[in-house]
C-alpha cells in the first residue's frame, strides 16, 4: 500500500455473531466432491469421444502412410475413375474382394448424399407442418396425443423400418411409378426421412413453443389470422431451432445404417438418378468389417470411409450451429 | 373529502365541456366472464366514452384486465374461457356471429403491459399490421411507418436505424414502438394493458405525453396500477374489485368525491 493510505474507520460490530450464518464444514466438503464428480462425469463423455476418434483415426491412417497398403490401394486410387478391361472407359468401382481390389469411393459417398437428400426432402416438410399443426393449430388435446404419437416413431427399431422398407414401400414405390429397380435411393431415403421425422419435429416442435407468448399474441392484437401469425412470426421467430431441428436429422441421415443397408439395393453406382441402387458409406462399413481380414488394405479403407463420415456428420453439425448463432443474431441481436 | 391534493386534476379538466350525454363508443351490459369454473367478471355494466381517455383502476386479480381484453376478444384463446353478456362497439355485438374476431383486433388496437416487438427491424414491426392486412405498395407502408412513428413520438429516435433490431431498442423505446406499430392499422380503439407499468419515469412520462396526444383522434381504454396516472391522463375512471364494477364516472369525481366507501379507501391507498 502506498503511503497515504487512509485508515478505514473503526465500527464495532453491533449485529449478531457471525458464527451463526457460517457454512458448516461438511456442506463444503459435500459441494467440493459434487463438483469434482459432476465435472469427471462431464469430461468422462468428452474423452470417450476423443478416444472413438482417436481409435479410427488409428485404424484409418495407413491408407495414407502404409507402404505395404499402397501396394493395394491409394487415397489417389480412391477418388479417380479405374481402368476395368483394356478398351473400356474407365469407371469407379467398390469391388474390394476382387483379385485386383478397387475402392471407389465416390459412389459410396454419392449414395450416402442421395439417400440423405431424399431423406430430409421428405421429412422435413412432413416434420416442419406437423410442429406447425401441433404448436400453432391442433386444439390442445388432439397436440396431447399428436405428440406423442409421433415421437414414437422415434421408438421403431431401424431394422424393422428397413424391413417395412424392403418388403412393402420398395414394391408399392415400384409399381407406382414403374421403376427399374426396386431397392433404390429414394425407397431408403423415404424410409430413411421416416426414421427422422420424430427427431426433425421433436426440435422443431421445441422452438416453435418456446416463442415467448407475448409475441404471438401482439400480432394477434394486430389482426392476423392463424396462419398468418404462424408464418410472418412464429416461423421466422423459431427459424434457428427449426433449422437445428433439420440439421440433427440430416446427422442423424448421414450416419443411419440399417435401413439403407436393408432398403438401397446396395449397389455401389456412380449414378445422378433417385431410381437407381446406391451404397452409402455407413452400409458398406457395416456389410463388410465383420468379414475382413484384420489389418488388411480392405480393413483399413473400410476405416478410412468411418473417419470421412465421422467428419462429414462434424461438419454437418459444425455448419449448422454456426448458421443457427447467425440466424439467432440476425433476429434478437444477441448471441445464445 | 380525501388526503390527496387534488388540485392539478381540477386543473387540467374543465377543457372538455360536455354537452348533452357523451358519445358512447363501446357499450357493455351484464358482462359476466369465466375461466373455467372461476368467475373472474360479474355482471359489469360499462359505457367507454368516444375520443377520451378511460382508466381502469383496481387492485390485482380484480378483472380490469380481463375486462380490457374482452373488449378485443383477446381472451378467446384462452381454454375455458367464457364471455356472456353484450359487448357493444358502435351498436355492433362484438360476440355477434357477423364479426370477425381479425377484423375486430384490427378495429380495436391493443399494447400491452410488458413491450411485445417481434424479432424483426424496427421498420417491419410498424408494417406489419399493414402486410397481413395484404398491402403491398411499398410506398404506402413507408409513409404509414413514418407516419405511425411520428405519432408514437419515436420517430426522431430511429429514423436513421429503421433496419435495426426493435429487441436492441431500449424499453421505452420498445414500448413505443408497440404503440406505432398499433397505431400503424389506424385502430378506432386503443386498449393499453398497463403500458408504462415496467419504465422508468422518465420513459412513463413520454408515453403519458403521448396518450394525450392520441385522445383526440382515438378511443382509448387503459389499465393502470398508478393512481397518479389515472388522475394525471384520463377523463373516466372505472374501479373495479372482485371481478366487479364498484364505481364508474368522471376521473374527476372518482378521485375527489366518489360515491363508494371501497373506492374512497383505493383512491387513498388504504387499500390494494
Amino acid at each position: 500500500m502506498s503511503e497515504g493510505k487512509s485508515v478505514a474507520p473503526h465500527v464495532p460490530n453491533m449485529g449478531p455473531d457471525w458464527q451463526q450464518y457460517s457454512v458448516r464444514p461438511g456442506d463444503r466438503r459435500r459441494d467440493l466432491w459434487m463438483g469434482r464428480l459432476i465435472s469427471a462425469i462431464a469430461f468422462s463423455a468428452i474423452a470417450a469421444i476423443i478416444l472413438i476418434f482417436l481409435f479410427i483415426g488409428r485404424e484409418a491412417a495407413p491408407v495414407i502412410t502404409s507402404s505395404e497398403v499402397h501396394q493395394e490401394v491409394t487415397v489417389a486410387k480412391m477418388i479417380v475413375p479405374l481402368e476395368t478391361r483394356p478398351g473400356k472407359p474407365k469407371m469407379y468401382l467398390w469391388q474390394p474382394v476382387s483379385e485386383t481390389p478397387k475402392y471407389s469411393l465416390p459412389p459410396l459417398l454419392l449414395g450416402s448424399l442421395k439417400a440423405t437428400l431424399v431423406a430430409i426432402l421428405f421429412a422435413a416438410p412432413f416434420a416442419i407442418g406437423a410442429a406447425i399443426y401441433s404448436s400453432e393449430f391442433a386444439p390442445p388435446r388432439i397436440r396431447e396425443m399428436i405428440k406423442p404419437v409421433i415421437e414414437m416413431l422415434a421408438g421403431i427399431p431401424s431394422v424393422v423400418m428397413g424391413f417395412f422398407a424392403l418388403m412393402v414401400l420398395a414394391s408399392v414405390l415400384k409399381d407406382t411409378f414403374g421403376w427399374k429397380f426396386r431397392l433404390n435411393a429414394t425407397n431408403a431415403g423415404i424410409a430413411l426421412g421416416i426414421a427422422i421425422i420424430p427427431v426433425i419435429y421433436t426440435v422443431a416442435e421445441g422452438a416453435l413453443r418456446a416463442v415467448p407468448r407475448q409475441i404471438r399474441e401482439a400480432a394477434q392484437a394486430l389482426g392476423a389470422t392463424p396462419w398468418a401469425t404462424a408464418r410472418r412470426v412464429i416461423l421466422p421467430a423459431a427459424a434457428p431451432g427449426i433449422f437445428a431441428g433439420v440439421m440433427l436429422g440430416l446427422g442423424r441421415a448421414i450416419g443411419e445404417t440399417m435401413i439403407v443397408l436393408m432398403a438401397s439395393g446396395n449397389a455401389a453406382i456412380w449414378s445422378p438418378h433417385l431410381t437407381d441402387s446406391i451404397r452409402t458409406m455407413s452400409a458398406t462399413i457395416a456389410a463388410e468389417l465383420a468379414e475382413v481380414v484384420n489389418g488388411s488394405a480392405h480393413y483399413h479403407v473400410l476405416f478410412f470411409i468411418g473417419a470421412l463420415l465421422f467428419l462429414l456428420t462434424f461438419l454437418v453439425n459444425s455448419l449448422g450451429e454456426l448458421y443457427v448463432g447467425r440466424l439467432r443474431r440476425r433476429l434478437t441481436g444477441v448471441s445464445g | 373529502m380525501t388526503a390527496l391534493n387534488h388540485s392539478h386534476i381540477a386543473a387540467k379538466q374543465p377543457e372538455r365541456v360536455v354537452v348533452g350525454p357523451p358519445p358512447v363508443k363501446i357499450q357493455v351490459r351484464g358482462l359476466n366472464f369465466f375461466y373455467g369454473s372461476n368467475q373472474a367478471l360479474r355482471n359489469v355494466d360499462f359505457d367507454v366514452i368516444t375520443h377520451a381517455v378511460t382508466a381502469l383502476i383496481g387492485p390485482s386479480g380484480c378483472g380490469k384486465t380481463t375486462f380490457l381484453r374482452t373488449m378485443n376478444r383477446m381472451n378467446d384463446q384462452i381454454p375455458g374461457a367464457r364471455a356472456v353478456g353484450t359487448v357493444l362497439l358502435d351498436g355492433t355485438d362484438i360476440h355477434g356471429p357477423d364479426v370477425d374476431v381479425t377484423a375486430l383486433r384490427r378495429r380495436v388496437g391493443m399494447v400491452f403491459q410488458r413491450s411485445n416487438p417481434f424479432p424483426k427491424t424496427i421498420y417491419e414491426n410498424v408494417a406489419f399490421g399493414l402486410r397481413i392486412a395484404g398491402i403491398r405498395d411499398h410506398y404506402v407502408i413507408d409513409e404509414a411507418v413514418e407516419n405511425s412513428l411520428r405519432l408514437a413520438a419515436l420517430w426522431d429516435e430511429v429514423k436513421d436505424n429503421l433496419n435495426g433490431l426493435a429487441l436492441q431498442l431500449s424499453g421505452g423505446q420498445q414500448q413505443r414502438l408497440c404503440i406505432a406499430r398499433a397505431l400503424a392499422v389506424k385502430p378506432d380503439v386503443l386498449l393499453m394493458d398497463e403500458p408504462a407499468s415496467a419504465l422508468d419515469p422518465i420513459s412513463t412520462g413520454k408515453i403519458e405525453e403521448l396518450i394525450e396526444d392520441l385522445k383526440s383522434r382515438y378511443t382509448i381504454v387503459i389499465v393502470t396500477h398508478n393512481m397518479q396516472q389515472a388522475a394525471r391522463i384520463s377523463e373516466y375512471t372505472g374501479f373495479f374489485y372482485m371481478g366487479e364494477l364498484i364505481e364508474y364516472g368522471p376521473t374527476v369525481k372518482i378521485f375527489t368525491t366518489p360515491s363508494e366507501k371501497r373506492t374512497e379507501d383505493y383512491v387513498t391507498g388504504r387499500f390494494g
